[in-house]
């Protein structure tokens, strides 16, 4: 999992030239255009609290619109990078170390811009400490069987707790930076990140408990968060949401959006970083089995969708179906949905195109888009009521649109930011795949286990 | 007259290769050394297990706190929403109360009440776990006399270090030392207090 030919300290100096080295042109470059698609951003959402929630498209009967479906899309993204740094990590997939960092990274950032969503759509997000239970003069308290209150916890949860595990994976990290500094300013600024890690046996023992306990809750965690967000639907009693496989397909959804996510940052970073000894063709070809794995979960829930909305014999249910959603106004997104999670993940089963940078590229952002789409898809049910005298239709306005290009602009400035200044492999983590970091108990230290590498 | 002797935190030996580390920790354990500590750039295999040290209790506070954040969450959501039984009301400030009938549903709906039971024992067990870690572990502390030994910045790339402490029953800076060297360090030096 790591090109032959590394040392402990040609792994270290790798990662942390990167930061201690100069600019490179073409972050400058990259940050100063995402920085520009921020401020689309500042303006779109100053303009929201100006004006009020009217400038977006949404209204009876489709009160939820781009907000909930960029909600759900940026979370499901976020979803990958906890799959990587936990559940690989419990499984023992050795290979997630390379990309562990990053994408824990990854997962953060999106959680930032999808907590935007609802946060904006409050119309006066400065209450938005209100959805939180906290002693107040009104002697108000939530509504604790509302799932919008359930996501309250289940996002803010996520996002602490990757944040934990994201920041305890770097402490021993900048210590190494901290080490490797040649001015005072970065020294100071890594040491006191570093809280002043040194390393020891002990301090490495309860430092793997805590880092395998954390991985152990973070699992049933990042499972529960879109469930959560899949009871936003399911718990409502409407036609084509209130359905049991909205849970299991939500979350095989999110780690199949969040690992093409995770492929389409990891090929420009192997690229302009020269990664390509720590994230290997083999990185980028597992990656591509998982999307394809999760591909096939997600389109199955997408015919279970369709059956049991026949078999239901509900005429509401093959109504919305048939009239609203597969042959209905939106119907085209419904067969474009098809194509980009149904049929172009089927091109995956061939190594030839897994092994194939750009086609990988590109293949990542069809899902990315598909499953852009299903959450759409899913959001237009609302358009068609129970009365044809109040069905409606949702159209997206300039400030929906802009608002969402603005969220790249908040994801791409931090993604730029996080490869500048923190070592974006871990690299502790990356000694460990090496062959000599093994203890021989009783050989000469000479013979060298198979090198498969890794353990914890 | 003699300058007084710098107090001596101990004796720091530094080795290539995780083996070498756990072998000297081991000798050095075996020639009854209580208070020392190994250093290494990324977790060996049982080495704190050579050094002597005992498997953490870290796991045991875990547990705690996740019950912490359980009950937390448990008698939030049953108290506001008027779900406790009658027996416990004169115990419940009124300001906790905010019963609300949703839709016919039981004031305790406790099947409802689980996602977030759910998360707060998740939220409450990662805390324990990571600032239980660092506590244990002394963090923060910028500052160590180890710092001071000028090959100890490569404790964090590439090399394993031991050290013994002298505040430790068997430390004497003659025979410590004679007995590090013995162990094929490939430098050895005094640690500053």
């Amino acid at each position: 999992m790591v090109a032959p030919g590394h040392s402990f300290e040609s792994v270290t100096k790798k990662i942390v030239d990167v930061i201690y080295s100069a600019t490179p042109k073409g972050w400058v470059i990259g940050f100063a255009i995402s920085f520009m698609i921020l401020q689309i951003l500042a303006v779109s959402v100053s303009w929201l609290l100006y004006e009020g929630i009217g400038v977006w498209g949404v209204n009876i009967p489709v009160g939820w619109g781009f907000d909930i479906v960029n909600f759900v899309w940026w979370i499901g993204i976020g979803h990958a990078g906890t799959l990587i740094s936990a559940i690989l990590l419990l499984f023992h997939q050795t290979w997630r170390t390379s990309i562990n960092r990053f994408a824990e990274a990854m997962t953060l950032f999106a959680v930032a811009c999808a907590g935007l969503y609802p946060l904006a759509h409050m119309g006066r997000p400065w209450f938005a400490y209100w959805l939180l239970p906290y002693p107040n003069t009104m002697q108000l308290w939530p509504q604790f069987r509302s799932p919008l209150e359930w996501d309250v916890f289940a996002v803010s949860t996520y996002f602490t707790v990757s944040l934990l595990f994201w920041l305890v994976g770097l402490v021993p990290d900048f210590a190494a930076m901290r080490d490797r500094a040649t001015h005072a300013i970065p020294r100071f600024i890594y040491g006191v990140l570093s809280i002043g890690w040194r390393g020891g046996s002990m301090h490495w023992h309860r430092y793997e408990t805590a880092y395998l306990m954390l991985a152990g809750l973070s699992t049933p965690l990042v499972l529960s968060v879109h469930t959560i967000v899949s009871f936003d639907f399911a718990v409502g009693n409407l036609p084509g949401w209130h359905a049991t496989i909205f849970p299991p397909y939500f979350v095989a959804g999110a780690i199949y959006s969040g690992f093409a996510m995770v492929i389409n940052l990891a090929t420009p970073i192997r690229h302009f970083y020269g990664m390509k000894d720590f994230i290997t063709d083999k990185h980028m070809d597992n990656m591509a089995k998982i999307m394809l794995a999760t591909g096939l979960m997600v389109f199955y829930g997408y015919g279970v969708e369709a059956f049991m909305a026949y078999y239901s014999a509900n005429e509401y249910e093959r109504d919305l179906m048939m009239k609203n959603r597969i042959f209905g106004p939106y119907g085209n997104f419904y067969w474009a949905l098809i194509f980009c999670n149904g049929f172009i993940p089927q091109l995956l089963w061939f190594k030839s195109i897994r092994s194939n940078e750009a086609l990988l590229f590109i293949i990542s952002i069809i899902v990315n888009i598909g499953m852009w789409l299903e959450r759409f898809v899913i959001l237009m049910s609302l358009q068609r009521d129970f009365m044809p005298s109040s069905w409606g239709q949702y159209c997206p306005t300039f400030w929906d649109i802009s608002t969402y290009v603005g969220t790249f602009g908040l994801f791409l400035s931090l993604l730029f930011l996080f490869c500048r200044v923190l070592p974006m492999i871990s690299i502790f983590e990356m000694k460990h795949l090496l062959p000599e970091s093994h203890v021989h108990h009783h050989g000469h230290g000479e013979h060298a286990h198979a090198g498969q590498g890794g353990h914890h | 007259m003699e300058a007084p002797k710098p107090k001596l935190y101990g004796l720091v030996a530094q080795f290539n290769t995780p083996t070498e580390i756990v072998e000297a920790a081991q000798k050095a354990r075996d020639a009854g050394y209580k208070k020392m500590e190994a250093y290494s750039p990324f977790p060996v295999e049982d080495l704190h297990e050579a050094v002597g040290f005992k498997r953490t209790k870290l796991p045991i506070l875990v547990f705690f706190g996740g019950m912490v954040g359980f009950l937390t969450a448990f008698s939030l959501e049953t108290f506001t929403s008027g779900g406790a039984p009658s027996f416990m009301d004169p115990f419940i400030p009124d300001w906790f109360k905010y019963p609300m009938n949703i839709g016919g549903r039981p004031l305790n709906s406790w099947i409802a009440f689980i996602p977030p039971e759910f998360e707060l024992t998740v939220l409450f067990s990662a805390f324990t776990t990571v600032f239980g870690m660092l506590l244990l572990n002394g963090y923060p502390r910028l500052y160590h006399p180890l710092f001071n030994v000028p090959g100890f910045s490569r404790a964090s790339t590439d090399k394993f270090f031991l050290c013994i402490e002298s505040t430790d029953d068997k430390f004497d800076l003659q025979g410590t030392k004679q007995f590090l060297e013995g162990l094929n360090p490939e430098e050895l030096s005094e640690v500053p207090a």
